[in-house]
């Protein structure tokens, strides 16, 4: 079996991982790691699949559900088979203030430069049309430290006017 | 003493309820010899209940040194416990031997007093928190045949702590 990241987009309605996933299953594909989210009125699915045969196989065993949804369909082979996997997050950092420009590209760049590798990040913008808040939950894996996501997010508090959380993320295993 | 095997999901006997201890005698001291063991063996090494290695009695060791050093009660062998009260939820990430490789994220008390029997059947309170009460609850739920799969919470509802002061 190879493997493929399947990115489905369409706009949302009861109904599209039912066909998309019942498609798969017919194709004779096995799904693994997936994330699948209500976005801006649009559903998106992104998927790890493993696939029997071309992916071309795959496209068309989608096709129907894809022409009666309107959906929008991206297959990338993944070269590795180990592509799943890989260490837990051992740091959360959460975000949020009056919504505008830039934040998180402040808040990533801050992370990127001492190699905090994101595994994770939700954001919602929320609040009153009259006064939005963004709100943002990174997960994350921290080579440097804790310590040091805190040293290089703490000008970020005044300069960009949000809070800033960072919280270690600790896994019991029990 | 001895390590014993322990059971991974699917194994039917780890959604089985266990069944109160009655006898407290030399044999129930050498299987808690033996699930010692087997818990400071495992990946965690810091919690095991009975189910996991196949015995059906409600029975959990929890030892959270290697965690928190002293700052915790050391060795506890909690026989036939009963959560007696609690307080506060947080959410917290957990792994168990009996489920290998996954962790997800899962709602526990913060605070907890148990009420257990020790291996000579007196009976003793506990008051716990944070980790070690998390431990306590992930290990007591095995009693009644609940893997932490079984609370699992979406990563939305991690979006923040939040506190909840009663039952």
């Amino acid at each position: 079996m190879s493997q493929a990241l399947l990115t489905v987009i369409g706009e949302d309605r009861p109904g599209i991982v039912a066909a998309v996933t019942q498609a798969l299953y017919t194709a004779g594909c096995s799904i693994g790691d997936a994330s699948m989210m209500r976005l801006g009125g649009y559903f998106a699915i992104m998927q790890v699949l493993s696939y029997p045969q071309d992916l071309g196989a795959v496209e068309m065993a989608l096709d129907a559900a894809v022409k009666r949804l309107n959906l929008r369909v991206h297959l990338d082979p993944l070269s590795s088979v180990a592509a799943d996997g890989g260490a837990a997050p051992d740091t959360r950092v959460t975000v949020f203030g009056a919504d505008r420009p830039g934040i998180v590209a402040s808040v990533t760049a801050a992370l990127a430069s001492i190699g905090f590798n994101i595994v994770d990040l939700e954001s919602e913008r929320s609040g009153s049309p009259e006064h939005p808040i963004y709100i943002m939950v990174i997960q994350g894996l921290a080579p440097a430290g804790i310590a040091a996501v805190r040293e290089v997010l703490a000008p970020l508090r005044e300069k960009e006017s949000i809070d800033i959380g960072v919280h270690p993320l600790e896994t019991a295993v029990l | 003493m001895a390590v014993l095997p322990i059971l991974t999901y699917p194994d039917p006997l780890l959604r089985r309820p266990a069944v109160a201890v009655a006898d407290f005698d030399v044999e129930l001291s050498a299987f808690v010899d033996d699930l010692i063991e087997t818990m400071r063996t495992g990946p965690g090494g810091v919690g095991i209940a009975a189910p996991q290695v196949g015995r059906l009695q409600r029975i959990v060791v929890v030892d959270v040194r290697p965690k928190l050093g002293d700052d915790c009660h050391g060795l506890m062998v909690l026989v036939n416990p009963e959560l007696i009260a609690w307080e506060g939820v947080a959410v917290g990430r957990e792994g168990c031997m009996s489920v290998p490789d996954f962790t997800g994220n899962v709602i526990r008390a913060e605070q907890i007093r148990v009420q257990a029997q020790d291996i000579h059947g007196k009976v003793r309170v506990y008051e716990c928190a944070g980790f070690e009460a998390r431990a306590v609850q992930h290990e007591m739920d095995h009693l009644d045949g609940l893997l932490f799969l079984d609370r699992l919470v979406s990563r939305k509802t991690d979006l923040f702590r939040r506190k909840v002061y009663k039952r």
